[in-house]
């Protein structure tokens, strides 16, 4: 029974132009890997590309987590990930050790993703879209406010996950640091994956963002599921606010600023309802934004938010679905 | 026929008191009221877009930006009269807002939200670019400062003539067209109304107030223009602002305009949150109190009063 609904909820999604869109991503694959050989600076480029990109797309991916389950972009999901970022921060400063504060935020964004729906979104969520906008932008002032209050604008810095340690692979360096950010992005988006894919909850949560109403009728709790949903979009954030924090090499309140925009970019890019298509944009963001801004001499380190902001215009002018989102349809 | 001689009697009160108001208060409160006249025009920009059209923005700060450095690179370098200089920067905005105003064409809510978000983010960042035009880290100075009384007479006469503007605008055809796309898009195409005019017309406008307001906080902000004083948390705090004014009140819109204007200063005298970054918190907090309690912002509140006393 499970499986026979999985396969139908499943059929909702993809679509024509798969095949373009895959072999477009190949061939820039290619393209990457042929420069990578060919030049060391590039290639180093696109593996920190790469890494950072992850982070991009997993903060995308909570996003989109949160737009399928209540059609709301969260603006507040950066400084959310910022804002358990320095609750790990202060773990540590406890004495835990940092895997221990890994696990120990993570815990505690799934809760406080679950209760900021229970009460600041749900109320508002019947009204307007604006209206629940509104409420996101003001959390993200209220974050901001509360980290700069109890921990101060000043940098501070974490005991890094991966150590310093540079492997060399053929005259290419690659820092441990963004092979550990890529491995711990990848397993917690497979871990959500198999989450949503392969148990009675993830259906639920499938069911209760796709079809609502039908969801209900066979007795799913859709509002659970949608708590449920902020919480682990929370969740998801947390990672993103841990791997970033290492990339930056210290923790300030506007760490999750720009890769809230980044973010942005990555989750229009690869369609606002498609999760494989945030973390595919948010690779697809961090290589070209590393690779532009070192080989055009216009893009300027200064340019990369107006470089994703570009790319968040260009797609909607051209395929406002994005590349794996599907087209938006209006029954009149 | 009552409610216009209530509507005229209180447009006259609010003019007579602000008309007043700076011989009798210190130079410091006049330049705290003046700062409420220029949130006042932001805010009043934004609702024509929000309130009345139904189409969200969350980068007018990017448009204050423009208009703010409009001011300050004329004055700069032509030393134009700063008066003027306003209007270019009218005019300017209304440009830039129709082209922004383009793509969201095909945009609904969320994806619009997207959009504007990233144009405030990405203009500040502009003038680091082209820093020998534009002054990088360090700004843009204009010519000369201007007086806190100054300030304040520009900008509530400003105000006065935007608020009738937007009066005349709404009153009519224009004004319904737009009720007309945020009530319901496929309805209001269905009665004739072209929808890319009026959505693009709806941006300009709004985004053309928001370049007057971005003047005037340049010379409320001794006629300094820097990135960091059009961040992201300004486009915010616009929004902010037109989220506590609710829908189409004027009385909604000065008090959004003053919330957003007078809270830093008022914040910052109250002991525990006075931090520099404690307005922050009340900021937040306070709007999403008012989405949560007054869905309808102030403006709702008042309706609601009145439906009170006459029942």
């Amino acid at each position: 029974m499970v499986t026979a609904a999985t396969s139908r909820l499943e059929g909702l999604r993809g679509g024509a132009g798969f095949p373009l869109v895959s072999l477009v991503l190949v061939a820039c694959a290619a393209g990457l890997l042929v420069g990578s050989l060919r030049s060391a600076t590039f290639a180093q480029l696109t593996v920190q590309g790469l890494a950072l990109g992850a982070v991009y797309g997993i903060l995308a991916l909570a996003l989109v987590l949160v737009y399928r389950a209540t059609r709301v972009i969260n603006f507040a999901q950066g400084e959310l990930a910022m804002a358990t970022t320095y609750i790990a921060y202060q773990l540590i400063q406890w004495g835990l050790s940092y895997w221990e504060a890994f696990v120990a935020t993570l815990a505690i964004a799934l809760v406080l993703g679950t209760v900021l729906e229970l009460t600041l979104i749900r109320p508002v969520l019947h009204r307007s879209g604006i209206a629940a906008v509104i409420v996101t932008v003001g959390l993200f002032v209220l974050i901001d406010g509360i980290v700069n209050w109890i921990w101060g604008g000043d940098f501070k810095s974490m005991p890094s996950p991966f150590g310093t340690k540079i492997y060399h692979v053929g005259g290419v360096s690659i820092a441990r640091l963004y092979v550990g950010m890529f491995v711990v992005v990848v397993v917690s988006a497979l871990l959500v994956w198999v989450l949503f894919r392969f148990t009675k909850l993830g259906l639920g949560m499938r069911a209760a963002a796709l079809r609502p109403a039908e969801a209900a009728l066979v007795g799913v709790r859709v509002d659970w599921m949608l708590a449920v949903g902020w919480g682990l979009a929370a969740l998801l954030g947390a990672v993103a606010g841990l791997m970033a924090e290492p990339s930056q090499f210290f923790l300030q309140p506007t760490l999750m600023q720009p890769i809230l925009v980044y973010a942005f970019a990555a989750a229009v890019l690869g369609g606002l309802d498609s999760p494989a298509g945030a973390l595919i944009g948010g690779l697809a963001i961090g290589v070209s934004l590393n690779l532009v801004v070192q080989y055009v001499p216009a893009i300027s380190s200064e340019l990369q938010e107006p470089f994703a902001f570009a790319v968040i215009i260009a797609v909607l002018l051209l395929k406002p679905s994005g590349l794996f989102g599907h087209q938006e349809v209006r029954r009149v | 026929m009552r409610s216009r001689i209530a509507t005229v009697a209180s447009l006259l009160i609010a003019a007579a008191v602000l008309s007043v108001l700076p011989f009798v208060i210190s130079d410091y409160n006049v330049s705290l009221v003046a700062r409420v006249g220029v949130f006042f025009i932001a805010v009043l920009g934004l609702d024509i877009l929000t309130g009345y059209t139904g189409q969200i923005s969350i980068g007018h700060g990017a448009f204050m930006a423009i208009g703010g450095y409009t001011t300050a690179v004329l004055s700069r370098d032509h030393d134009t009269n700063l008066i003027v200089t306003m209007l270019i920067a009218f005019a300017i905005c209304f440009v830039v807002g129709l082209l922004v105003g383009l793509p969201a064409l095909r945009l609904s809510g969320a994806y619009l939200a997207l959009v504007t978000f990233a144009l405030a983010v990405s203009v500040p960042l502009l003038p680091l670019k082209w820093s020998s035009f534009l002054g990088g880290r360090d700004g843009v100075q204009t010519s000369h400062e201007v007086s806190n009384l100054w300030l304040y007479g520009v900008a509530w006469a400003a105000s006065a003539v935007l608020f009738v503007l937007a009066w005349l605008i709404l009153r009519g055809r224009v004004g319904r067209a737009f009720r007309a796309v945020r009530d319901s898009e496929i309805a209001a195409v269905a009665s004739g109304i072209e929808l890319p005019v009026y959505k693009t017309l709806a941006f300009g406008i709004s985004a053309a107030y928001a370049g007057v307001a971005g003047s005037l906080f340049v010379l409320a902000n001794n006629g300094f223009a820097a990135p960091d004083e059009f961040g992201v948390v300004l486009s915010l705090q616009i929004l902010i602002g037109a989220a506590v004014a609710g829908l189409g009140s004027l009385w909604g819109v000065l008090a959004g305009a003053a919330f957003v204007g007078l809270l830093p200063s008022v914040s910052s005298s109250v002991p525990v949150i006075g931090s520099t970054h404690g307005q922050d918190v009340v900021f937040g907090a306070a709007v999403i109190l008012v989405m949560l309690l007054l869905p309808d912002g102030f403006a709702g509140l008042l309706t609601r009063i009145r439906r009170l006393a006459r029942a």
